[in-house]
């Protein structure tokens, strides 16, 4: 019953050299792609294999043999006779500097543990820019005005630590964590949802993630979907039940299973995966390499599963007006 | 699901999501794809950013219109005159695919002549949609090398719900736009396992697998045969029969699961009556719903998708695994065990049943589930049917047979139907001259009863839409409390000023019965065939409070 497919034309094999070993990976790849064929280790921040590279945060650098400037390893595609080092002292410095500014400024402690084994790897020291400036006043930062330069305090790290937004029950904004990675921007936008809820606001160090006009996201385009939480590698971005259970101190992946199910609403059928802790499901993934979602799902899947456990979202006092009880 | 299988013998979607990212031209019909099935519409998206043309055909201006190169906003309940004026016109200027349609198909010569009256001209007349818009469809829709034709609730909520499914195949049929990668044609199902239900068996004439009860003999036995017992060879009755025989009083005891008919049929007011009258009502529910309120014996239920283990058939006929994360409050229970443990005191026991035991079972009895075992289901993230033995990678589209040259292979040719337009039951009418119609919101679900319970910022009090012409002419205001009028009730609701709307038109979900009851408005004319009620087309009236009737216009 089985009918043929059309597949992608075949591709060309290009040959390269990778830190002096020869490499051969179909036409189109990218030096990452080559890279990791190799099993060589290349450090990425703002790359997802779902996304397609905005080539922001820098930390992929390469040396290609010719070129003036170092080269994103995500994005930049292999051509037959490249040279490419990824291990020379100008990628390590580089690569060194780019997670240093930002285990600087930008509070790390969520990232994925990887970042922390790249710091040691890399030698990067961020204490050396001094102790941590004072955090923003909430609407500090938004309220900045594109080109005007903020005088650094002496002797301090300037930081992006500001409050929490929390305007909504289903998730938060700790922009103290954002590393300007513009995942979330693609997701919201042309990569997934085509929404345009959220954009890159300002310039240089003042640049920041913000909906129009910095409203609240309760005024803005969001639709909910949660799928620039799927994408966020920092935990800026949090469903506010995970981000409730951490501030009481309850927040326990360890006693955490994650269960993959189907969506229980519309006839899409997206592949999701509960997070349960204590038998409460307290997020909601979809897997990345799942062709009907590609991890991104809609406001109802990623969020309306509390008629599963008939409760009160986490940290909010149950509804006394609301129906009644399980029939169980 | 009745439309296709009757034209194909298998009534799902044609299509993988995946192919409406590599087509030519996508054409929505009667789907809100947007925010009724947003992950859909994200695949739809690419094939839009990959140059796809998007034509969408909707009373309304949904957010899905927002994004398409055309939008058809024809009169509700007018989508046969428009499927027939499209096809008169592909036909006329000799754009379809005499090829396809001498080889694969029957019947195109009395359909042909059946829609010669549909000019561009009649069909501008009947559903208010611009004959050059018509013709650019027509055009747009025969010329494209691939092409995908959607649909969902729009399509099907009418009256005549398999007759506007036939209207729309037979636009396929006569462009070849079927069979082939790229091109389909494709239900988005309301539900997440609406397609399953169907393919196990759960409508009035299938057994599992698509296997009629009355004709297709050799099954009947066979299933006879695996549960030792005597099936009936008649068909059974949908829903809205169902109602009908309490009507009149022949049916007496209803066994409701997972289903809120007091809120969720049309003309509420009579169902629920109906419903009282019964002599014995059983409803099997994760909660205490409106319906379950009425009910002799309630069975609470583990919900599905998270409390219970077993299988779900998605709209591109995929068979996915559903995994229990969470255990059942107090005393609920799998729905399977509710079943054998009422088996076991009707006198069948069963013994002890697993979900998988019932997915075996069915894979022994339905060719077209065989090749599925749990094993592969969870290896391969799902497998879309027919999947006929364990080597078989799923089937990414349908009715590819129709394309062969040999006779033999090609099998049975696909009919091509001769539908004759009729408008919606209710006439629009100086005492009721407002066309109200229902569909779904992004953030919430059918009667609401999963979704009430999650704090969606999205969420607003349910309103009765209007278009701004008809909230100036009627001289009320956003927010203004108004009456709402239909032939069977009448209610108060808030009225939002809606600018996806054209005038003469107003919208309602179901999603807040306790709010606005909007089934107590909704006529239940119901297709013969599907047994699908009207909701897509009733006539009010709005009154202002406390005033005199603003009439019509």
């Amino acid at each position: 019953m089985s009918v043929p497919v059309p597949l992608d034309p075949p591709r060309r094999l290009v040959e390269l050299e990778v830190d002096g070993r020869p490499v051969r990976v179909p036409e189109g790849s990218t030096i990452l792609e080559a890279c990791r064929s190799e099993g060589i280790e290349t450090p990425t921040l703002c790359f997802l294999d779902t996304l397609t590279p905005v080539n922001v945060c820098r930390v992929c650098v390469v040396e290609v043999e010719g070129s003036r400037v170092l080269a994103p390893a995500c994005s930049r595609r292999v051509e037959p006779g490249m040279k490419v080092r990824t291990d020379s002292d100008r990628v390590r410095t580089s690569r060194r500097m780019v997670l240093e500014l930002l285990a600087s400024s930008v509070d790390l402690s969520l990232a994925s543990p990887d970042v922390g084994r790249w710091m040691r790897d890399y030698g990067a020291e961020p204490e050396r820019y001094g102790p941590p400036a004072p955090a923003a006043e909430a609407g500090e930062r938004d309220a900045r005005r594109a080109g005007h330069h903020e005088e650094p305090v002496d002797g301090l790290a300037a930081t992006v630590a500001q409050p929490v937004k929390v305007d909504n029950e289903l998730y938060v904004r700790d922009y103290s964590r954002c590393i300007l990675c513009y995942k979330c921007v693609e997701a919201c936008g042309v990569e997934a949802q085509n929404t345009f809820a959220i954009a890159v606001a300002g310039r240089g160090f003042d640049a920041r993630i913000s909906t129009e006009f910095a409203v609240p996201l309760t005024e803005s385009a969001c639709v909910y979907c949660g799928n620039c939480i799927g994408v966020c590698p920092t935990g800026a971005l949090m469903f506010k039940s995970e981000h409730d259970l951490r501030r009481q101190g309850n927040w326990d992946e360890s006693r955490q299973r994650v269960v993959e199910t189907i969506c229980p609403y519309c006839g899409v059928g997206c592949h999701v995966e509960l997070h349960v802790q204590d038998d409460e499901i307290v997020k909601v993934t979809s897997p990345l390499d799942h062709d009907i979602t590609s991890g991104h799902l809609c406001i109802k899947g990623r969020f309306g599963y509390q008629f599963t456990q008939r409760r009160a979202p986490v940290g909010a006092s149950p509804d006394p007006g609301g129906p009644p009880e399980h029939a169980g | 699901m009745v439309g296709l299988a009757t034209v194909f013998g298998a009534g799902g979607g044609t299509s993988s999501y995946e192919e409406v990212e590599n087509t030519d031209l996508v054409i929505l019909w009667g789907s809100n794809a947007r925010e009724t099935h947003p992950i859909f519409f994200h695949h739809l998206l690419k094939g839009v950013r990959n140059g796809a043309r998007l034509y969408v055909v909707d009373p309304r201006r949904t957010t899905s219109a927002q994004w398409a190169d055309v939008w058809l906003g024809l009169d509700v309940g007018s989508d046969i005159a428009l499927a027939n004026a499209v096809a008169r016109e592909i036909i006329h200027a000799g754009l379809h695919n005499t090829t396809f349609i001498d080889r694969a198909t029957v019947g195109f010569e009395e359909y042909a002549a059946s829609v010669e009256r549909w000019t561009l001209e009649q069909g501008e007349r009947v559903t208010g949609v611009p004959a050059e818009a018509i013709r650019d469809l027509a055009h747009a829709y025969a010329r494209a090398d691939r092409a995908i034709l959607c649909w969902t609730l729009g399509i099907t909520e009418h009256h005549n719900a398999v007759d506007n499914v036939l209207a729309l195949i037979n636009l396929g049929l006569l462009t070849g736009h079927v069979g082939r990668y790229g091109s389909g044609l494709s239900p988005l199902r309301g539900q997440n396992n609406v397609q399953g239900g169907g393919d196990m068996g759960a409508i009035p004439n299938k057994l599992p697998g698509f296997q009629d009860v009355v004709t297709d003999e050799d099954a009947r036995r066979r299933f006879e045969a695996a549960w030792d017992c005597e099936i009936p060879d008649r068909y059974g009755w949908h829903v809205s029969a169902m109602f009908d025989a309490m009507e009149r009083g022949e049916l007496r005891a209803l066994y409701v699961i997972g289903e809120n008919p007091a809120r969720s049929e049309a003309d509420g007011g009579r169902a629920t009556r109906l419903l009282q009258g019964l002599d014995c009502l059983i409803v099997q529910d994760i909660f205490l719903t409106q319906t379950g309120e009425l009910a002799d014996v309630v069975l609470p239920a583990a919900a599905a998708g998270a409390e219970s283990e077993g299988t779900v058939t998605n709209s591109e006929r995929r068979v996915q695994r559903v995994r229990r994360a969470l255990d059942p409050p107090g005393n609920a229970r799998d729905d399977i065990w509710i079943l054998a443990q009422l088996a076991r005191r009707l006198g069948r026991d069963w013994g002890e049943v697993t979900p998988r035991d019932a997915w075996d079972e069915l894979r022994s009895l339905s060719p077209m589930h065989r090749g599925m075992s749990y094993e592969r289901l969870e290896a391969m993230g799902g497998i879309q049917w027919p999947c006929p033995d364990e080597a078989d990678p799923g089937t990414k589209f349908l009715h590819a047979r129709l394309w062969e040259e040999d006779p033999e292979r090609r099998g049975r040719p696909a009919p091509v139907s001769v539908v004759e337009f009729e408008p919606p039951v209710e006439e629009l009418t100086p005492e009721f001259p407002i066309r109200l119609t229902t569909g779904r919101r992004l953030d919430a679900y059918n009667t609401g009863v999963q979704t009430e319970l999650y704090a969606s910022p999205l969420r607003r009090r349910e309103a009765l839409c209007l278009s701004p012409e008809d909230a100036e002419r009627l001289g009320v205001s956003d927010g203004e409390v108004v009456r709402i009028a239909s032939r069977r009730a009448s209610l108060e609701a808030p009225v939002r000023i809606d600018r996806t709307l054209r005038p003469g038109l107003a919208f309602l979900s179901l999603h807040q019965p306790d709010e606005v009851q909007t089934n107590l408005l909704t006529i239940d004319a119901t297709d013969p065939k599907s047994g699908t009620a009207e909701f897509k087309a009733t006539a009010i009236r709005v009154e202002r409070l406390a005033q005199v009737p603003v009439g019509g216009r």
